[in-house]
């Protein structure tokens, strides 16, 4: 029995990268979510939306860096996510008076709108892989460990390492950041009230004076904002590569929908649920289970209830449950 | 068929004619090949979306699903690899069924903490019986032969039962997708598929026992003669004489020919299936429902049971083109199973026709896979005549050129943007 | 001059009528009540008055002003205030930010006029926290109102504020509505509850088939035999 190595392997191995990718999740969700609550459909172009941010904050990222321009120890990226926001801001903005704001007018049915964002899909896509191309990309300069696994174990004399990612720290803090000030502003502002009125009750907000114009033009500025810092993030933590951006969409569509489509709590819950049920589903409990059992025991199999290339299944199975069992999300959300 | 109609397919045929005497006719009939096949993929997403306004973003998923039916037909056993494991694949299986049939009991007859209690459990307990069986029948099989083999094998039978089979395939996830998204807002359907998608792609690839997984499966074989017959054929050589061509361009043209042959009939077939099925009670009901659900409902038609009907028989018609599209590669590549490609494309295919109406579907299955194909091209044309002006060596040049390749996506968003806004009924209309 | 005037209303929602020169006029601090058996064009009549509803004929006036050609949102920035029947409240917020969100076109301080409805439906100070969909039907009316008075308005019309509450509540919100009136604002209601909401009424309109059938003061319609025995049951 070594509880202590266990504990530091769980950790390393689970709950550290699963706050993480949690937080990024619980910011694609959030985004998705506020959208669903407006302008009432699902936004299958929200991944796309996040990889072109992302792609735009490299690009100031590198700018900032041809200036010598650095915030060491933490990323340049970090301080390239305003002109990130911006221009995402603009392109989302223009999109809506493009594209959506036509079918909204017409009232169509949200399933078309579905379509439509798809079609919008396509083409950020493509304006991404224009802008930026479709390599990976490491765009991460700062400091790379806050806690490294060979220092851990020098400093604890335990066996197992524990290394903590600055990008991880960033990200979970950031989160929380973005979260605050979101719910803040939602709760204690004039417009964020308006969202929220619309939100619940269109017809009434209306009633009330509130401009729906303006509050789907602030709803996607703030969409574009969480969509551009979970896309950073992400891209931060890991790496860019486009098209890992539309297969994010399925975990933070089932994250939105776990906590109840249009409940901002409920993405939140949503994300962390999905993250910490997709890594711990692919994780291989060999060595935490190694170190629980007696002494020089070792499990004979992985321990791993599946293999990491299926950890869209998870996200797909716990969607699946939800449906089946709870469709309007654990928190209530809109509507079935 | 209205004048309309006849003019439309004229041009479209018209464009591949264009292409077999400019660029080749073993370009063209490729073309028209995959066009055909398009044709019936889109003709398969036309029910869900035309008839019944359901959004599938998991073509992918079914066509892939399809796809395995080939392999799993049509190739030859691999020695020794069913003693391995193919009773413990079986037994697996059949543990993952009953774990399954059991929760499902479960889930309808116990209340309560009992309900709340046993369903992990059993769910549990069945995952590791089935992962018990199913882990060393998976060794066992991958175990044989891995550089050529290494999977379950095929059955050994003609391949083109093989489509009838692949078509049951995509029915089998369609029917567990739609029991349990549909009768929800429609945006949870389009979720819920966008996830299955992904995942059969996923098995297809990781899966080596089953096909090979990103290995590839290569000579399954075809329904129609190999051109190294043709060619060593000396009545055909003497036909293609007569033809002034020679034996190796007259044996691709024939097979080619062969497979247009083929799938031309499963496109008529199916259209007229269509037909007669949307001027019968049910297909009015069908179009009743779409119509307004709400006034359906009330009178007493189960809407969702209806949607489950048509959702299972459209992904079964993906299934097929699945199938018909590995028969013509002769390979089974996952890899290549794009989302983008097979699901947005068809999509496109579906809204630009027409949606509604089959022929629509038809025509825009073979219009937009020759613009997927030409715009590439075309893009790559473009961009240098952008760039002709601009310095050699040049990174601006090299960016643009470069990202040309990306071209199509974009302009098949534009298009179907375009095509969703300005003419919503598409080329072909639905009357 | 009454302080609406809305005279002649002719119009519908598509290509047939549903009012036919329909006339309401309410005094100011007075109740004006819309009775009528179902399917008379009572809450019409009302969306009309309120620019719901693109008339073909006749004229809205408040106050000696023609309002005939302006959106509800002018309207209420006007001095109309409007209770829907249903879907009256947002549901997920609290009573205060209903309440908030009902002076959302304001700009001066609204607390004073918060404390009044406070004053006026005691209970949701209590609940000023709770979340509007977590209130009884009867509680759910008063935000709804309440809601409604936040942009002070001069005229305020009510949609069968007592569908599907209890009688005693219903005579609780009359009770209100009374005092509101007194406060001097104008009251316009549709009522299901005929005899109850005659009783408060000042003036009473009958409305059949989208035209005025009886008009006088409430008090004047519950005498005569001919209402009494077609509308009120006797």
């Amino acid at each position: 029995m070594d509880i202590l190595n266990a504990l530091v392997a769980l950790l390393n191995f689970v709950i550290i990268p699963a706050s993480s990718y949690g937080a990024q999740l619980a910011l694609g969700a959030l985004g998705v979510t506020l959208i669903y609550g407006i302008l009432r459909f699902s936004n299958f172009a929200h991944g796309d939306t996040m990889a072109f941010g992302t792609g735009v904050t490299i690009l100031g990222t590198w700018g900032l860096q041809a200036m010598g321009v650095s915030i060491a120890p933490l990323p340049t990226a970090l301080l390239a996510l305003p002109f990130g926001i911006a221009v995402t801001a603009l392109l989302v903005l223009g999109t809506d008076r493009a594209v959506y704001r036509f079918y909204r007018k017409k009232k169509s049915d949200p399933v078309i709108l579905v379509m439509v964002s798809v079609g919008v899909m396509f083409i950020m896509n493509g304006i991404t892989r224009f802008v930026i191309g479709v390599d990976e990309i490491q765009f991460d300069d700062g400091e790379r460990f806050l806690i490294s696994a060979k220092a851990f174990k020098e400093a604890t004399g335990l066996a197992e390492g524990l290394s903590l990612r600055s990008t991880q720290v960033i990200t979970v803090v950031t989160a929380v950041l973005v979260v605050w000030a979101l719910f803040w502003f939602l709760n204690s502002t004039r417009t964020g009230k308006s969202m929220r009125a619309f939100s619940d009750n269109e017809d009434l907000a209306l009633l009330s004076g509130i401009n729906p114009e303006r509050v789907v033009a602030v709803t996607w500025i703030i969409a574009a904002g969480l969509a551009t810092i979970a896309g950073t993030l992400y891209g931060l933590d890991k790496s860019f590569k486009a098209f890992n951006y539309f297969q994010l969409l399925l975990p933070i569509f089932a994250a939105a929908i776990v906590g109840g489509l249009g409940n901002p709590l409920g993405a939140i819950a949503g994300g962390f649920i999905i993250a910490f049920s997709e890594v711990s589903v692919t994780y291989a409990f060999k060595k935490v289970a190694g170190y629980l059992g007696p002494e020089g025991w070792q499990p004979d199999s992985m321990l791993q209830l599946l293999g990491t290339e299926y950890k869209f299944a998870v996200s797909f199975a716990i969607l699946i449950i939800v449906l089946l069992f709870k469709p309007t999300g654990l928190f209530k959300g809109k509507s079935v | 068929m209205t004048q309309r109609n006849i003019l439309m397919f004229a041009a479209v045929l018209g464009l591949v004619l264009f292409e077999g005497f400019t660029g080749g006719w073993n370009t063209a009939l490729g073309i028209l090949n995959m066009g055909l096949i398009s044709a019936v993929l889109a003709l398969g997403v036309n029910m869900q979306w035309g008839y019944a306004g359901l959004f599938n973003t998991g073509i992918v998923g079914f066509v892939a699903l399809g796809g395995l039916a080939p392999v799993l037909i049509a190739l030859p056993p691999t020695p020794g690899a069913f003693n391995a494991g193919g009773l413990g694949l079986i037994l697996a299986f059949a543990v993952a069924a009953g774990a399954v049939a059991l929760a499902v009991v479960i889930n309808r007859r116990a209340r309560g903490a009992v309900r709340l209690l046993a369903l992990p459990v059993v769910m549990v307990a069945g995952f590791f019986a089935y992962r018990a069986l199913f882990d060393p029948a998976v060794a066992a099989i991958e175990a044989i032969n891995p550089s050529a083999a290494g999977n379950i094998g095929g059955l050994g039978l003609p391949i083109l039962l093989a489509w009838p089979v692949g078509a049951l395939f995509a029915a089998g996830a369609a029917w567990v997708i739609g029991k349990t998204a549909l009768g929800l807002r429609s945006d949870y359907l389009a979720i819920a598929t966008l996830g299955i998608g992904e995942i059969i792609v996923a098995v297809l690839k990781n899966e080596d026992w089953l096909a090979r997984g990103v290995k590839n499966v290569n000579a399954i074989p075809r329904p129609v003669p190999y051109e190294v017959d043709l060619q060593s054929s000396p009545a055909f050589v003497e036909r293609a004489a007569s033809f002034g061509l020679d034996p190796v361009t007259a044996s691709t043209i024939a097979v080619k020919l062969a497979y247009t042959g083929l799938f031309l009939a499963v496109l008529l077939a199916l259209v007229w299936l269509s037909e007669r099925a949307l001027k019968s009670p049910w297909g009015r009901m069908m179009r009743a429902i779409r119509d307004n659900e709400t006034a359906a409902a009330a009178m007493g038609k189960n809407v969702t049971r209806r949607h489950l009907q048509i959702f299972i028989i459209g992904s079964a018609v993906c299934g097929l083109a699945g199938a018909m599209l590995i028969t013509l590669d002769g390979q089974m590549t996952p890899g290549s199973y794009n989302p983008l490609r097979f699901t947005f494309l068809v999509w496109v295919m579906v809204i630009v026709g027409g949606s509604g109406n089959n022929w629509g579907a038809v025509l825009g299955g073979m219009l937009i896979w020759y613009l997927w194909i030409k715009v590439e091209p075309w893009g790559h044309g473009l961009m240098g005549l952008i760039t002709a002006g601009m310095a050699d060596g040049s990174a601006i040049k090299a960016h643009l050129l470069e990202s040309a390749a990306h071209m199509r996506l974009m302009t098949m968003g534009v298009i179907l943007l375009l095509v969703l806004r300005f003419a919503p009924k598409g080329l072909l209309p639905e009357k | 001059m009454s302080f609406l005037d809305a005279s002649g209303m002719t119009g519908g929602y598509g290509a047939a009528d549903i009012l036919h020169g329909c006339t309401l006029k309410v005094e100011k601090g007075q109740i004006a009540v819309i009775v009528g058996p179902n399917g008379a064009g009572k809450s019409t009549a009302m969306k009309a008055v309120f620019g719901m509803l693109r008339l073909r004929g006749g004229h809205v006036k408040l106050d000696g002003e023609d309002i005939t050609a302006l959106s509800p949102q002018e309207r209420v920035a006007k001095g109309m205030g409007f209770v829907p029947q249903t879907h009256n409240v947002f549901p997920s917020m609290s009573v205060e930010e209903n309440l908030e969100i009902g002076a959302f076109l304001r700009r001066d301080d609204f607390r004073p006029t918060i404390d009044m409805v406070y004053d006026l439906f005691p209970i949701l100070r209590q609940k000023r926290r709770q979340p509007a969909g977590e209130l009884s039907g009867g509680q759910r009316q008063q935000v709804a109102v309440g809601r409604a008075l936040m942009t002070q308005p001069k005229l305020l019309m009510l949609d069968e504020p007592t569908a599907g509450v209890s009688p005693i509540v219903m005579d609780e919100l009359f009770d209100r509505i009374i005092e509101v009136a007194r406060t001097g604002i104008s009251i316009l209601m549709v009522e299901q509850n005929a005899r109850q909401a005659l009783e408060i009424a000042d003036m009473g309109y009958v409305l059949v088939q989208g035209a005025n059938r009886y008009t006088d003061t409430g008090a004047a319609l519950m005498a005569d035999p001919d209402v009494r025995r077609t509308f009120l049951g006797g």
